[in-house]
């Protein structure tokens, strides 16, 4: 038990030296704009890590387009690679470029692959984040996507961090597993503030952070993306509210306290 | 022999000489020549699968000159002009090139003339040695003109039975008698005429050759010196201040077979370890691996297609990033590993139907000149949300809808077996096909295109949806049905 302890703080010494935190510690962040959000965060979320969102496969207009915000927001203007599968691409429709430039994105700055399967797919990541010159990789795995296990994400998350690229992982209808992601959100479309004449208004976003390395988590939150300003916002926008929806008018979420949801696995927490 | 269905009937297409001999021939029924000889081996016709195989064995004639067609469905032809002297001789090629192909098995007749034309019929009509080109020519039968079958048996009834007797007469009356062909094919025949050959591989910029004494059995060896080759390429365009944009690497194999390797690169480069990256991606992607079989004698390594690249100096410490890093190269990486039409890019079109108003372009070709920030409907004013989706569901899906008139906004839609209520919409956007393309907008089943009334909509949990009514209430349609067009973010 006595030789023990040296010996520990050995193996303690020896892995402080495997491990890469001092890097972690010192990375860039991008911030979203949403004053609370970036806040808890420490400035925002991390460049150059992999970043986990998932959605149900009902919000996948949502969640594809809270990735491609994150995406850009991220590499500036640098281009943005969007890969999918052909499943995916049947499924859910293929990306629409007026719709890309009404939000904001410039289409053309977008290069999208279109992959054969979920393992080509994962291949094709590795080799885009190891290209430093890309903004931002989109990522879109489908189901459970039993090909991205811890050592695939921990793959990804280490070219990610070679490169400095920022990885979205788009999860739609996927369940939490492993991985090595830096943040693990859920997103789903939120009700948008009414345009006058009750019209559906500015995108707008709920998104629970299920998950953070060395940091707390289960807080949500309520984003709008403003176009015009390039960032997210609150949730009130005042000058389109006609009066009649005060009650549609969120309040943004406050923190912690917010209870995890019943439906969250042991293998999230474990994660 | 080899059969293929014709007017209902097995016939014969084409038969060995053993088969000739027993009196069999092209065009008669399989059943009848079973009857003549009941143990035929026979096999079905396959045109595409000879088509490639002759082209392949052209490909592999580029050992002897660069200018090699195929030649109808079954010769090839080669243009050796100042060739020859490389092989000790025309007839040493020539001898070269039998040998070669009669290693596969096959039966290869071969004709040496001074024009495509007179080489096309000399090989086909063998007949006895003549004293030089224009006396075999003459002394070929009619029908080596290559005209139809029914002039050539009237020209016959007309007595005149080879070439040389129809170049003694005079060229009106024939032209009178059998038309323009006849005088065209005889001048072409006769060499009087001049058709250059159509080579199946334009001339390249560059073209690099190595030929080895020894086949090399090794695929990893071919290709360490394949990236020498590169290099050498890549000085040449350097000299000429061009890059590459489409790369050909062709493995000769000693019995003939050649098999190319091509790459195409979104911008000019001619880096000799990035032309090699390519390469091999592309050999990781083939389905079937290159064989090196008896040994690679040859490697070639072609530029087809250069384009102007300045000259670059040394990278400096903090200077231009380096060329493997950049965006462009991981697009030629991913296209030559995925395919061409997979990474791709999105183009504007000018359309008011929605899905028409954009074309989904490979990475790998030149950016589109056109610019998507300048449409009008693509932004719309500064304080809009936005008002189109971020997914395009192409063909539409069709929902089922509930609405207060047939004609007003849908209060209530099921899509994938989901209900949705509606909270907010705006709406309708009526976009109506394009009068001048009255196919436009048309869905699976419909003749014509009708008008379409978009709504925004969200429904209860904020999810947006663009939706549509298919057809005018009343005017173009009874019950017009609904569809899903798009997702909003």
């Amino acid at each position: 038990m006595v030789e023990s302890i040296p010996s520990l703080a050995a193996l303690k010494r020896h892995i402080a030296s495997l491990d890469r935190a001092p890097a972690r510690d010192a990375c860039a962040r991008f911030a979203t704009g949403h004053a609370p959000l970036d806040d808890a965060l420490g400035g925002g979320l991390a460049c150059g890590r992999v970043h986990e969102l998932f959605g149900e496969g009902e919000e996948e207009g949502a969640a594809a387009g809270l990735a491609l915000l994150w995406a850009q927001l991220a590499g500036g203007e640098a281009p943005l690679l969007w890969l999918r599968t052909q499943g995916a691409a049947r499924v859910g429709g293929a990306p629409y470029g007026p719709g890309l430039a009404a939000l904001g994105l410039d289409p053309a700055r977008l290069l999208i692959g279109t992959m054969a399967d979920d393992a080509m797919l994962l291949r094709a990541g590795i080799d885009a984040l190891r290209c430093p010159a890309l903004g931002g990789l989109v990522m879109e795995l489908r189901g459970r996507a039993p090909l991205l296990d811890l050592t695939a994400s921990r793959r990804l998350a280490l070219a990610a961090e070679a490169s400095g690229v920022t990885a979205l992982l788009l999860r739609i209808g996927g369940a939490p597993t492993p991985s090595a992601a830096d943040t693990r959100w859920r997103v789903t479309a939120a009700p948008s503030a009414p345009l006058p004449g009750n019209g559906p208004g500015r995108a707008a976003f709920a998104l629970t952070l299920l998950r953070r390395r060395a940091g707390s988590d289960g807080q949500a939150w309520r984003l709008v993306w403003d176009r015009d300003r390039g960032s997210f916002g609150d949730a009130g926008d005042e000058r389109h509210d006609d009066g009649r929806d005060r009650a549609d008018a969120y309040a943004p979420l406050s923190g912690a306290e917010l209870p995890l949801s019943a439906g969250r696995s042991a293998a999230d927490r474990a994660a | 022999m080899v059969v293929e269905t014709v007017r209902g009937a097995m016939r014969l297409c084409s038969v060995d000489a053993d088969a000739l001999a027993i009196g069999l021939a092209p065009g008669m029924t399989l059943a009848d020549a079973r009857a003549c000889e009941p143990d035929l081996r026979v096999f079905d016709a396959d045109p595409h699968a000879d088509q490639d195989w002759l082209e392949r064995l052209c490909d592999g004639c580029a050992r002897y000159t660069p200018n090699a067609a195929p030649d109808g469905a079954a010769g090839l032809m080669l243009d050796i002009s100042g060739c020859g002297h490389l092989w000790g001789g025309d007839d040493a090629l020539a001898a070269d090139a039998v040998e070669r192909l009669e290693r596969h098995g096959l039966r290869v007749r071969h004709a040496l003339a001074s024009s495509p034309e007179a080489a096309h019929a000399l090989a086909r009509f063998p007949g006895p040695p003549a004293p030089d080109e224009d006396a075999a020519v003459r002394r070929l039968p009619v029908e080596a003109l290559g005209l139809d079958p029914d002039s050539a048996v009237a020209l016959r009834r007309a007595g005149l039975r080879t070439v040389g007797d129809l170049a003694s007469r005079p060229a009106a009356t024939l032209a009178a008698r059998f038309g323009e062909e006849a005088i065209d094919a005889l001048d072409a025949l006769l060499g009087r005429g001049h058709r250059p050959l159509a080579p199946r591989r334009p001339r390249a910029a560059v073209r690099i050759d190595r030929l080895f004494a020894e086949p090399i059995g090794s695929t990893a060896y071919a290709l360490k010196i394949l990236e020498d080759m590169a290099a050498q390429a890549g000085d040449r365009l350097a000299e000429r201040g061009e890059g590459g944009r489409r790369f050909e690497a062709i493995f000769f194999r000693s019995d003939g077979l050649a098999f190319p390797l091509r790459v195409e690169t979104s911008l000019p480069i001619r880096d000799a370890p990035a032309i090699l990256r390519l390469m091999r991606e592309r050999i990781d992607a083939l389905s079937d691996p290159i064989d090196p079989g008896f040994g690679f004698d040859m490697l070639r390594l072609t530029v087809p297609q250069a384009e102007k690249l300045a000259p670059t100096q040394l990278a400096l410490e903090g200077g231009e990033a380096r060329r493997e890093d950049s965006v462009a190269a991981l697009v030629d990486r991913l296209s030559i590993r995925a395919g061409r039409a997979r990474i791709q890019r999105l183009a504007p079109r000018d359309s008011h139907m929605p899905e028409q108003a954009q074309l989904a372009l490979p990475a790998v070709e030149p950016r589109a000149p056109e610019s998507w920030l300048e449409r009008a409907d693509a932004a719309g004013e500064p304080d809009d949300p936005p008002l189109r989706p971020l997914h395009l569901f192409d063909p539409p899906q069709p929902i089922e809808v509930m609405a207060l008139l047939p004609d007003g906004p849908p209060r209530r839609f099921r899509w994938r077996r989901g209900l949705h209520d509606v909270a907010r919409y705006e709406g309708p956007e009526r976009i109506a096909p394009e009068w001048w393309h009255a196919n436009d907008g048309a869905i699976a089943g419909d003749a014509i295109g009708r008008t379409r009334d978009y709504y925004r909509v969200e429904d209860a949990r904020g999810r947006r949806y663009w939706i549509f009514r298919h057809g005018l209430y009343g005017a173009e349609a009874t019950h017009p049905a609904w569809y899903i067009h798009g997702l909003f973010a």
